[in-house]
């Protein structure tokens, strides 16, 4: 590793040069939304495009990977700047579209209104401001300021818009003051349970020993929630910037980044970024001639949902099967390779940063009384604009829903937001004013979890959800404790009989008594938070089971076993495009002749729904209900 | 250490020659088991016993100790790969967005059951808990393309794309 040989401002006015020389070279500038979401959506292409049209019209602009600024439902996205003019920002894209954009706002003057979303900064030509959009008004940007917006594999522009001065601050003070800052600051853990990150810390600190490790939790395991991964692939130097700070006050040697394999982007950004911090005397030997040393290791994680829970992340890293131990100790005490250890989550990380770059109070100013700053969140599901946004903390749930997300796709009834992964509760129409904060979230039966919120609607059964989480933690307990073992089991077998029409009025008490056992019997976080998906749902929703049960029906018409395809004889038409698209073979009838289906062949997967053309809309799904059909295919004039 | 010759009595491969390849970069300290596990997985595609003798050797574990972390983590396998690797994933926002039929379509278009390769072996199937990209849900990634906004309509040509 190199030496530093430059003072912190030298490098601060290099980078600030590099940053304004992209903007005032005379050449336009075109960022490029490259995330994993955005590539999902064909930004790839669409940059192919736009590079090729360039090359073209023989016009010598920049094209600037970043990362993802958040508005996923409008992917994808590049903005295009002129030189002096603001950044305009183009949504939905194709090859093709934005290819003649780059033509017609470069060449002719045209801004393209029809494709264009938002300046960013002031507003300009009737466009509005990012800031002034409906989905933006109600967040703050702190964690995710500059994602979207620079290079995340250039160090300087990190450097260039604030970076690593809070590193430097952090260096001039003594690491117990550092340690006094975040508790100041009143920082609690982002991973989900909300520990007090300063008084972590301090546990840490002072445990005995001289060697100590700190870790990064990037095991984002949480089916519906991608937050970590859109700010290590934006904006990874400002986790690394606190890991830094968190190895000066706790004195580590040592840190590793648990990540997990699923994202290959955000590994591949951070092994640049590792490179670039021990260029510039971030890492390595004498920090920033402070005389600390400090290294980062990454570990990727290998496929176990249970590795989120840190004493089974450590065990993952020690080389052994992921599985948890009894706490006490705990890592702050005893740790990776038995030294206290301190395991914070990656945006936590990113808040010690931030708290360093602008001061304690700036934090603790924002938030509620109880949870300070802001918290990311993806918000996804049913919702109309989906993405990842941040919030203050305690602003309430309807106002993530409605105002930033835009309610529900399609102007469906809502029926309850997720929030939490499979650790945390859906919740009903009456909570949506909860404030999100740790301890409203808690009362109300669910955890703010690492910031997945799924939105559903009345298409959506709450029995199947509860089904499908505990489905998932019970595939992903590791098998050490019994009642997390067998206990989940057993519930998802009850589950089960609900959800295919099979149970009896003993079972929600069954199910509520082994959900109690396995919340208060389990040995870690994994075990005690699986049963909350179904107590929450029990608690809000009994009604929905109880039509399972009673009546064997469901009420959003999703449990297949308790659903039923019919043929409306007065609307088929005889077209024969669902008799030939049926998997099973379960529709007779013929040209011209009203089609029947036969329900014992039927495997109910709801592909003559899906084709049956609109005209028509002749398929019906039904639960509960009998509808009389023909028992012989009958020409389709002579019906009725 | 293994020497080649002992490595050729066990199977002389060119499989077994990359795994030789990669367990010289790696120290015999116990925590390279997985990162060795994991090069194995992403270069050979499979984690045979013959390999898992050879990492025990060089890390002076058991065979079954290596087993044991191998099998705890759902990344590794077993078995020879498919040709082309199909993840359905069926996240919370896959789930609610009809994920599982996207899945149950792969499954009768490919005569296969999720877990299983095609008896071509041209691919195999299997689901994943969350790739990330919830806003693009339903979301399918075939090798390293990622597919968004999924719909039952589009796996046909996709599948038919790749065989080409």
């Amino acid at each position: 590793m190199k030496k530093l040989t430059r003072p912190f401002d030298e490098i601060r006015k290099q980078a600030v040069e590099e940053w304004n020389r992209l903007w005032n070279d005379g050449r336009a500038v075109i960022r490029v939304e490259s995330a994993t979401c955005g590539r999902a959506a064909g930004v790839l292409q669409v940059a192919d495009a736009v590079q090729k049209k360039l090359q073209e019209l023989n016009i010598d602009a920049k094209i600037v990977n970043t990362g993802c600024i958040g508005l996923c439902y409008l992917e994808p996205i590049m903005d295009v700047t002129k030189p002096n003019q603001p950044s305009i920002l183009y949504h939905s894209l194709d090859p093709k579209t934005a290819a003649s954009i780059v033509e017609d706002y470069l060449v002719k003057n045209d801004i393209r209104a029809d494709k264009a979303l938002c300046s960013l900064g002031s507003s300009y030509a009737n466009l509005p401001s990012l800031a002034e959009l409906p989905v933006m008004q109600k967040q703050t940007r702190w964690i995710l300021q500059r994602c979207g917006l620079i290079d995340p594999e250039k160090i300087e522009h990190y450097i260039a818009l604030g970076g690593y001065s809070g590193l430097v601050k952090a260096l001039s003070m003594k690491p117990h003051e550092v340690i006094e800052w975040v508790k100041l600051s009143r920082l609690r853990g982002r991973g989900g349970a909300g520990f007090p990150t300063g008084k972590k810390w301090e546990v840490c600190r002072s445990a005995p020993g001289d060697e100590k490790y700190i870790i990064c939790n990037a095991d984002e395991g949480d089916p519906g929630a991608f937050m970590n991964r859109a700010l290590l692939e934006s904006d990874p130097h400002f986790v690394l910037e606190g890991m830094v700070i968190g190895s000066y006050a706790l004195g580590a040697q040592v840190g590793y980044i648990y990540c997990r394999a699923e994202y290959p982007l955000a590994l591949e950004r951070l092994r640049t970024a590792l490179k670039q911090m021990a260029d510039f005397g971030f890492l390595g030997k004498d920090i920033l001639g402070s005389g600390h040393n400090f290294e980062i290791r990454i570990k990727e994680g290998a496929g176990a949902f249970v590795c989120g829970e840190e004493t089974a992340l450590i065990a993952s890293i020690e080389g052994k099967r992921g599985m948890p131990r009894p706490r006490p100790p705990y890592p702050a005490q005893s740790g990776l390779w038995g030294k206290p250890t301190v395991i914070n989550n990656v945006e936590t990380w990113a808040c010690v940063s931030l708290i360093f770059q602008k001061g304690w109070e700036y934090f603790a100013n924002k938030g509620s009384e109880s949870s300070k700053g802001t918290k990311t969140f993806s918000l996804v599901g049913k919702v109309k604009r989906a993405g990842l946004i941040e919030v203050p903390l305690g602003i309430t749930l309807k106002e993530i829903i409605y105002d930033i997300g835009g309610g529900i796709i399609g102007d469906k009834e809502f029926k309850a937001v997720q929030i939490g992964g499979p650790s945390g509760g859906c919740l009903p129409k009456v909570l949506l004013t909860t404030p999100v904060d740790y301890d409203s979230l808690s009362s109300a039966g669910s955890i703010m979890g690492s910031g997945g919120i799924v939105v559903m609607d009345e298409d959506t059964c709450v029995v199947d959800i509860a089904h499908y989480f505990l489905d998932f933690t019970q595939k992903e307990s590791c098998g050490k404790c019994v009642v997390c073992r067998e206990g989940t089991w057993k519930m998802l077998q009850l589950l089960k009989a609900i959800k295919e029409g099979r149970a009896d009025s003993n079972t929600l008490a069954k199910l509520e008594d082994l959900a109690q056992i396995v919340k208060i019997g389990s040995l870690c976080g994994l075990g005690q938070t699986a049963p909350n998906p179904v107590l929450t749902t029990l608690r809000y929703f009994r009604d929905e089971y109880e039509a399972h049960i009673n009546e064997k029906r469901c009420p959003a018409k999703v449990c297949k076993n308790l659903i039923t395809y019919y043929i409306i004889p007065d609307k088929c038409e005889g077209c024969m495009i669902c008799l030939r698209e049926c998997p099973s073979g379960a529709i007779r009838g013929g040209k011209r002749m009203v089609h029947i289906i036969d329900q014992e062949k039927c495997s109910k997967c709801g592909v003559c729904y899906n084709v049956c053309p609109p005209r028509f809309r002749a398929v019906v799904k039904v639960s509960g209900e009998h509808m009389n059909t023909p028992s012989e295919p009958i020409p389709v004039q002579r019906r009725k | 250490m293994i020497n080649m010759a002992e490595a050729s009595q066990i199977l002389a491969s060119d499989e077994t020659i990359k795994v030789m390849e990669i367990l010289k970069r790696y120290s015999s300290d116990k925590d390279n088991l997985i990162p060795i596990l994991q090069e194995i997985q992403k270069n050979v595609g499979y984690l045979s016993p013959d390999f898992v003798r050879l990492v025990s050797k060089h890390l002076k574990i058991s065979a079954s100790s290596v087993y044991g972390v191998a099998t705890f983590y759902t990344m590794f396998k077993f078995a020879k790969p498919a040709k082309h690797n199909i993840k359905v994933c069926l996240g919370t926002s896959c789930h609610v967005k009809g994920g599982d039929r996207i899945l149950e379509t792969f499954e009768r278009l490919l005569e296969v059951r999720c877990g299983e390769s095609s008896r071509d072996l041209m691919f195999s199937l299997e689901r994943v808990a969350c790739l990330g990209s919830c806003a693009l849900a339903p979301v399918v990634v075939i090798d390293d393309t990622i597919y968004g906004n999924m719909h039952v309509d589009r796996i046909k040509p996709i599948l038919s794309k790749i065989r080409g």
